[in-house]
């Protein structure tokens, strides 16, 4: 099956072909930030590979949250160069010498094959690589979401293991996505069965997931959309 | 007895032993012996080790884990599953050790007491729920009280209080085949089901299941020889549902489910045989370990044996085939042929999923 599911769960053989398109779509629009890649799965032939790998988006960073422009390539605005896919990073130590507040954020995007949804996982950490607990980055993130966190403590934001690296992770829990996108799509079901659905999906999901962790969607990613 | 009253009283004897570097008393306190129910978590055993063990230790905040060898055990996999997975032949006690300081935060995701248990467990609960429902609003819409009911029930290991709250989440059961296949002679999926069926609950084809894999590269016919794991990234995890097929007239067994989820299992066995280089490898199992590539001077044995590989290296598995060693659940070893809905409504642990530690001898990469 492809597009998007009327119940707002997207099919996992969808999911790469999503992500693929949703990475070009944000690196010709999006230039003040890292691109996201597509990493492989480690092949293990013996297992039914269904989704193969995941989407990575990796040394963001946030410059603090009084600033209007909270995310960004650590480059700054005068240096939005993060086409160059080797190391945007090495920009980044050399404003990190002078501000002590900068804290790095890797994010993925993975499929869950339990809700057959995308799921934000991240991590945050310092310049010196120390890896930060919720209560050290929780005011990176906008106010809302310090507010849904205060509510609801285990369903919102928690710390899990990552599927692919068995290590500690943060994740945006899953449980309400499927819902919120029924509903984003519930207005038109014919742009559900459109050949571009999958991609539309993921666009729209991270529309409002990426917000949680103040990653916003440019505008000029959804002009895009406009203009094809 | 049923058989979900056996996996309620499921328990492991764990003998478990203060990490040497935190002990501070002489003589170091003795090891406490304590039976952990299989459905539930080691941090649930806390108000029972603290006590034994506090006096010896030295000054500071407690963050409590475990460890079995030297591997920190993940607090939020039951016992009895972390049991059958690490421990192929069964040892008991089961001898861990505990520590109160120095919590591996980067490698294990850390636990805030019996809330952050009781919280796992109802994320995985509506997990589930969604898995066999599409939906989770059952979790999420359970009273306080019930929500508190249920995890009392799942912390004192009892059955009846436990069936009776969950009852009201009216989970879709999966149609058992075997009670179906007794009382009617030919297998009427639908009608049969209609009057057995309670109100609200939905026919479900998709079981919540967990899949815990641990692929050998040198073959073992003793359990007590297979692999030591001494590294979370050796075991793959699994979390995908197993959707249920029936045919007309024919079950869908455990070795279905097992099928889908890794569909290399069960291919011709003899392939492995002749793909892999044939060497013979010394029968001392504490002979030291032969890198990758370096490949031992004896051959032309015919067994299928491949030399030892010590290091989990990415490039380990070129075949595409692995033989199914062993098949865990809840301790025991089921066979492939028993119907899966027999396996899931009786063998699944409370929060609804089902989990499974298989073994398994995969062929090793050819030499380059």
């Amino acid at each position: 099956m492809s597009g998007v599911a009327g119940d707002g769960t997207l099919a996992p053989s969808d999911f790469r072909v999503a992500a693929v398109a949703f990475a070009e779509r944000w690196k010709s629009a999006v230039s003040a930030l890292p691109p996201w890649s597509w990493i492989p799965r480690p092949k293990h032939p013996w297992l039914s590979n269904e989704v193969d790998g995941y989407l990575a988006l990796e040394n963001a960073c946030l410059l603090g949250s009084s600033e209007e422009n909270r995310v960004g390539c650590c480059g700054g605005s005068e240096e939005p160069n993060c086409s160059g896919d080797d190391e945007p990073v090495d920009d980044a130590t050399l404003v990190q010498s002078s501000r002590d507040d900068v804290h790095y954020y890797d994010f993925h995007i993975i499929y869950d094959s339990s809700y057959r949804v995308p799921v934000l996982y991240f991590r945050a950490y310092c310049g010196d690589g120390r890896t930060l607990l919720l209560n050290e980055f929780e005011g990176d993130l906008p106010a809302d979401s310090s507010e849904a966190l205060v509510k609801s403590k285990w369903t919102f934001i928690t710390q899990e293991e990552h599927p692919y690296l068995n290590r500690p992770w943060y994740k945006l829990h899953p449980c309400g996505t499927s819902e919120c996108i029924k509903l984003l799509f519930q207005s038109d079901a014919l742009i559900r069965t459109t050949s571009g659905a999958a991609e539309l999906y993921l666009l729209s999901w991270f529309s409002v997931v990426g917000r949680m962790v103040g990653l916003g969607i440019p505008y000029e990613m959804m002009k895009c959309e406009n203009n094809t | 007895m049923e058989a979900r009253e056996y996996v309620w009283k499921g328990a492991i004897p764990l003998q478990i032993q203060l990490h040497e570097s935190e002990v501070t008393a002489l003589p170091p306190p003795p090891p406490l012996l304590i039976l952990a129910p299989r459905i539930g978590y080691l941090p649930l055993l806390i108000p029972r080790v603290k006590p034994h063990f506090g006096g010896a230790l030295p000054p500071g905040a407690d963050t409590v884990w475990f460890d079995y060898n030297g591997l920190p055990l993940k607090w939020f996999i039951p016992t009895g599953v972390l049991f059958d997975l690490l421990c192929p032949e069964p040892k008991r006690p089961w001898n861990l050790t505990v520590h109160f300081r120095g919590y591996p935060s980067n490698i294990l995701v850390p636990c805030e007491g019996e809330d952050g248990v009781k919280w796992s467990f109802i994320n995985s609960l509506k997990e589930a729920a969604y898995i066999i429902n599409g939906n989770c609003k059952n979790v999420m819409n359970m009273s306080q009280s019930d929500q508190s009911e249920l995890w009392q029930s799942v912390m004192n290991g009892d059955l009846e209080a436990y069936q009776q709250v969950s009852l009201k989440l009216k989970f879709g059961v999966l149609e058992d085949e075997y009670i179906v296949k007794k009382n009617s002679i030919s297998l009427r999926s639908k009608e049969s089901s209609a009057d057995t069926d309670m109100a609200g609950q939905a026919k479900t084809g998709r079981i919540p299941v967990r899949l815990y894999v641990c692929g050998a590269t040198e073959d073992f016919d003793e359990l007590e020889d297979a692999p030591e794991i001494d590294n979370w990234d050796k075991i793959s995890y699994i979390n995908r549902p197993v959707e249920v097929h029936k045919e007309e007239g024919k079950y869908f067994t455990l070795g279905d489910a097992v099928k889908a989820l890794l569909p290399a299992i069960f291919t011709d066995k003899s392939f492995i045989d002749e793909d892999v280089s044939k060497t013979e490898v010394e029968d001392d199992k504490n002979a030291p370990c032969v890198s990758q590539g370096d490949n031992q001077d004896v051959s032309g044995s015919a067994e299928d044996r491949t030399e030892k590989n010590c290091e989990a290296v990415e490039p380990l598995f070129s075949s595409n085939t692995a033989e199914l060693k062993l098949l865990r659940i809840h301790g025991i070893e089921p066979q492939l042929e028993i119907p899966f809905s027999w396996v899931v409504n009786n063998l699944m642990h409370p929060e609804h999923f089902l989990h499974i530690c298989v073994f398994l001898k995969v062929a090793r990469a050819n030499h380059r």
